[in-house]
This record gives C-alpha cells, structure tokens and sequence, in this order.
C-alpha cells in the first residue's frame, strides 16, 4: 500500500539546513495497524506530513497504491488527498460552525457527491462511531472524545485508503483514549490500512506494527501482540 | 464554481456567521451611502450656485462714468464724465458687428403713491431692450416698447411687490400712480427671480425721465449687450475697442483708467465657470476619497476573514479542497456580501436625497441629485475592488501549506 524508499528530508533555516529525515526505507501493506514512535524531534511528524502530501520530500520516492507520488501541484495533491487519506489530528480540527454531520460531508463535498448522497454517508459514519443522535450539533456542544470519534467519522467518510493519525489521543485522558483507540482498532479490523503517530507506550501497543524513529532514521520495526482496547472501556 | 452546491455552502457560511456578514456588508453599504449623498450634496451646491448667476443675462456690459485721473487736450485731470444720448447712438451705430442692443440706467429713488397707499421706490428709467438684460419676466400686461421711448410716454413697469403693496388685492394694470409728483399709468406687472429688491423696482422710459428732468439728454449709466455668438475672446475684443472709442469721443488720456469703467459680465461669468469647476473638482475629489476609504474598509475586513479563517482553510485543505476552491467560496461569499449591501446603499442613499428635495436649500444645498450611472458606476467599483481585496489575501491563504494553515491557533 506504502512503499517509501530513501527518503531525505530537510529545512532550511536560515544559512543552516537542518537534515530531518536521513534515509528511510519504509513499506506498509493493506491492512496494517502501524504505530510510528519517537521522541520531539525525531523525525515522526515530518514523516507522516509527508505521507499525507501535506509536504514535500526532497529525495526518495513515495509510492501509494501503486500511484507514484512527486512534484504534485496544489491542486493534484488536493485530489489526492481528498481520494487516497483520511486525516485525525491531535486537535481534532472540526470547523467550529459545521454541525458533527455537516463536518463529516465535508469530504464528499469535494469528492462532488450529491448532497442527499452526502447526508446519508454523514449519519452512517456517525452512526458506526456512535454519535448518530449528536448529527446537528455543533462541535462546541461535544466532549473532546465525541469530537474526535466525529473527526474519525470525517477521516472514513471519504473512503480512503489509508487512515493518518497524528497524535489522535493526544489532548484526551486515558478512557476516552482507549475508546478512540477500539474505535481505531475496529476500523482496522474491517481491513483498513492506518497509520498512528504516538508517544505513548501504551497506545503504540495497541497497533499491530511498531516503528521506532530517532534523529531522522528508523532504528526499530517490529510486529507486536496486539492489545485490545475493549478491556479497558 | 456556480452549482447550487457551492452556494449553499456560501449561504451556509453567512448564516452561521453574522457578525462578519454585518461587518463587511456594513461597511460597503455605509462606504457607497456617503458617496452617494456626498455627491448629491456636491451637485446640490453647484446647482445653488448656478441659480445665483442664472438670474441676469451673462452677455451685458455695464458702462458707469468716472473721473479722468489724467489732463489731456486742453482738459483738467479730475473732470467729471457724462453720458448723453448721442452716446447711446454712436455706440449703436459703431459696433453692430458685436452688439445686440443698448439700454441706459437712470435710477432715481422717491415717494410712490396710489390712493391713500404710499412707500419709497427705486424707479429706473430704461430703454425697452433692458429687459433682456435683466431677464425680466413679464406677468402681465406689457413691458415698455420703442415707441413708449420715442413718444416719451407716462407708462410704468411695476414688481411684483410694488402691486401687492400699493394695491393690495386690486389689479394695478391700467391704474395710475403718483411717482414723485407725475402720474405714470401702469401697462405691465413683473417678477424677477432674483428676490425682493428686484421686485420692488419700477421701470419707466428713459426719455420721460428726462423730460422730467427739465428736457436733459443725460443718462447715468449704460447697459450693452452683445451677441452671444462673439465668444468670450469676441467679448473681449469688444471691451477694449468700445473702451478705446468712449476715451476718443469723451477726450480722455488712452492711459487713463478712471474716465469711466466696464463691466463685463462675461469676464465675471468665466469666473465663474472656473469657481463652478472647481467645486465640481472638489466634490469628485471627496467622493474618490470616500469610495478610498471604503475600499480600504473593506479589504481590511477581507484581510480580517482570511486570517481568521486560515485554520479552516487548511481543514478543508487537508480533506482534498483544491485552491481554485478554497479562493472561490471565499471570492463568491464577499462579492455575494458586497453586492448585496452596495446595492442596498446604494438604494437608500439614493432615496434619502430624493426625500431631500430642497428642505436644504437654506444651507446652499439645492435639489441634491446623483445620476443613476454614477451611483451604478462607484457601486461596481467598490464591489470590484472588495472582490480584489478578498481575493489577494484568499489567493495567498489557499497557496499555504496545509500543514502551516493547521498550526494556527
């Protein structure tokens, strides 16, 4: 599904460039859990922002599903997006003045699906998150857990293929951590390829797959016994 | 980019955000009413203006005697000059190319009585082409014609006011006055749009006066009106020669300036243009500022959105927005506000002058009014320039990186 070979990266700042990512070699398959580890700095942010064509890589290449991914312009990058990832981010990053369901039909929106198409897949993924009877309210009126099972929602909506999660259980305490991470595990287990990017030791075990960054290259990639989150809800 | 989906999108966007809305369409809509009432102000000045020296005619001359100031052929300095009627003829008869009729003035002020009713009047011996000069509106009966000059006659043109006060609500024509001794009968009634004092004046042959005035040929003043079709260079032509020829006949030094004057109204009416031009510039002037100041009202509104709204941006970024999309919502939703609320200003400006009228005229404002092409014209403008204004911060919102646009807190 992912296939990353040699990938460089690196920023300039100023007269000094810093070198970020020095040479990873990286593949996922369809289906994998994967938990991205490392500690401020090392490199998992700018990796999954590159995965996720929110940046560009200076060396490498970057395969996904096959497609070949280099020199995108905005406005392809953007179809990509919209057609190949679901994004969950730490601070959810609903629009504040979208109802849960008009957030989760954002997505089809710019996949050009009809708007009576759009409702009906809005309230369905609610509903697979469990927030069916929260459709019209607005993300002011949610708890953090509830807008980030509504960001999951949105992520999924667009039937992508590949989940990227930065941090999704990072503004949340520990129950609603693990009730986003069953949630996250159980999409996985309809067959969808997610990737998490996490600092917690408890929450990477929750994946099927770790892969321990530091200062830019991969020093850890190893199968791990899942833990399932249902025991601790 | 003009699906009925975008729109709701961009209605949907309005309604949950109505404090912006209000902002935006609050400050086009006040930046277009001020302009137009601006304007109509500006326009009403410049008509009040106009009205002002619409009343005489704009191609006379007035000719009054002076001292000479210099000796000159035998003459003393310091002589004073007069004016007869053989004046009135060789003028006439020198210029025809330049004139298109001649009057003299001879104003004598005194008591006017009818029955038991008397006041003082100015009475102004003319000859019958003075009413041109004065733009004298007859309301009824006649004014004075050339054969009441030739045969002397006792007529008399009265105002308006000199009717009302003298005779109340009897009617004045063919009733006899006392003027300061003679009776004059009355064959005409007038109005004269420059007020009171014109209407209590009271216009008699020239040549009666003098028959009056023991048989003399002298005349105050006198009154030239040229062809209008001489220009204003023609105008000016004409005032040096008539000067040059007045100086010969009355023996006055060339370089003497005080024999008599001339005044050119044409001079004062260029004048005049020029005061009127400049008002009409800077009237342009405060309207250009305004429609300024209001499309600075509303790019800072527009810069405002964008920034605000970088956060979703980079949301709906994210989740496969293309520029093109992210700069049309942003394009249509404040030319949508624009356009609304410019017309609603628009509109209301243009009513609130109309309602005016001339409740303002005591403030030198008359019939305030902006030509429908203008108020469209500085409307569209505005509404192209707040699209421009939203488009450049919205151009550069859609080209950040997502992943910078999601950072902003």
């Amino acid at each position: 599904m992912i296939e990353i070979k040699n990938l460089h990266k690196s920023y300039k700042m100023g007269k000094n460039s810093l070198h970020v990512l020095k040479g990873i070699n990286f593949s996922v398959e369809e289906g994998e859990l994967v938990a991205i580890m490392g500690s401020s700095g090392s490199g998992k942010s700018t990796l999954l922002n590159i995965l996720g064509m929110l940046d560009e890589l200076d060396e490498g290449t970057y395969t996904l599903d096959g497609v070949p991914i280099k020199n995108l312009n905005e406005t392809k990058a953007a179809q990509y997006r919209n057609k190949f990832l679901g994004f969950i981010f730490q601070s959810f990053n609903l629009i504040n003045y979208k109802s849960a369901a008009e957030n989760v039909a954002l997505p089809l929106y710019y996949q050009r699906v009809g708007r009576k198409e759009r409702q009906e897949k809005a309230l369905k993924y609610l509903e697979q998150v469990g927030l069916k009877q929260w459709a019209t309210h607005l993300p002011s009126e949610l708890s953090g857990g509830q807008k980030q099972r509504v960001a999951i929602a949105r992520a999924m909506a667009a039937e992508p293929k590949v989940l990227l999660a930065d941090e999704p259980t990072g503004a949340l305490d520990s129950k609603t951590s693990y009730e986003v991470m069953d949630l996250i595990q159980k999409i996985n287990d309809q067959g969808n390829t997610i990737l998490v990017v996490t600092h917690e030791e408890d929450i990477a075990h929750m994946c099927k797959r770790i892969v321990h960054l530091k200062d830019g290259v991969i020093v850890e990639d190893k199968k791990v016994e899942q833990v399932r989150a249902e025991q601790y809800v | 980019m003009f699906s009925r989906d975008n729109w709701k999108e961009i209605f949907e966007t309005i309604q949950k955000n109505k404090l912006r809305t209000f902002l935006s369409g609050f400050t086009v809509a006040l930046g277009i009413l001020i302009f137009v009432v601006l304007y109509g102000f500006g326009n009403g000045l410049i008509n009040t203006f106009n009205e002002f020296f619409e009343d005489d005619a704009t191609n006379t001359f007035f000719v009054f005697p002076g001292r000479t100031s210099k000796p000159y052929k035998g003459y003393k300095s310091n002589r004073q000059i007069e004016f007869d009627n053989t004046d009135l003829a060789d003028i006439e008869e020198s210029f025809p190319l330049f004139l298109e009729y001649i009057s003299p003035r001879v104003d004598r002020s005194g008591m006017v009585k009818y029955k038991n009713e008397s006041n003082n009047y100015t009475t102004r011996g003319v000859s019958d082409a003075y009413q041109f000069a004065e733009k004298t509106v007859i309301m009824k009966g006649r004014y004075l014609n050339r054969v009441d000059i030739e045969e002397k006659a006792k007529y008399a043109v009265i105002g308006r006011l000199v009717e009302q006060d003298l005779f109340k609500n009897e009617n004045a024509l063919g009733k006899y006055i006392d003027i300061t001794g003679s009776a004059f009968k009355v064959i005409g009634v007038f109005q004269d749009e420059a007020g009171d004092d014109e209407e209590r004046r009271i216009y008699i042959p020239y040549t009666t006066r003098q028959l009056i005035e023991k048989n003399t040929d002298k005349v105050d003043q006198i009154v030239i009106g040229f062809k209008t079709e001489i220009g204003y260079a023609g105008a000016m032509t004409f005032e040096r020669k008539l000067g040059d020829f007045l100086r010969e006949k009355k023996f006055i030094d060339p370089n003497d300036e005080r024999g008599f004057f001339i005044r050119n109204v044409a001079d004062q009416l260029k004048q005049n243009q020029q005061f009127a031009g400049v008002l009409q510039i800077i009237v342009a002037f405060v309207a250009f500022g305004t429609i300024i100041a209001g499309i600075i009202g509303i790019s800072n509104i527009m810069v405002f959105v964008v920034k605000e709204r970088t956060k979703e941006i980079g949301i709906r970024k994210a989740l496969g927005a293309t520029p093109r999309s992210v700069i049309s919502t942003i394009l249509l939703e404040s030319v949508f506000i624009t356009t609304i609320s410019g017309i609603f200003g628009m509109i209301v400006g243009v009513a609130m002058l109309s309602s005016l009228g001339d409740t303002l005229e005591d403030y030198f404002i008359t019939n305030p009014f902006i030509n429908m092409g203008t108020a469209i014209f500085s409307t569209i403008v505005l509404i192209f320039f707040g699209g421009l204004a939203g488009y450049i911060p919205a151009r550069r919102a859609a080209r950040i990186k997502p992943i910078v646009a999601l950072r902003d807190e």
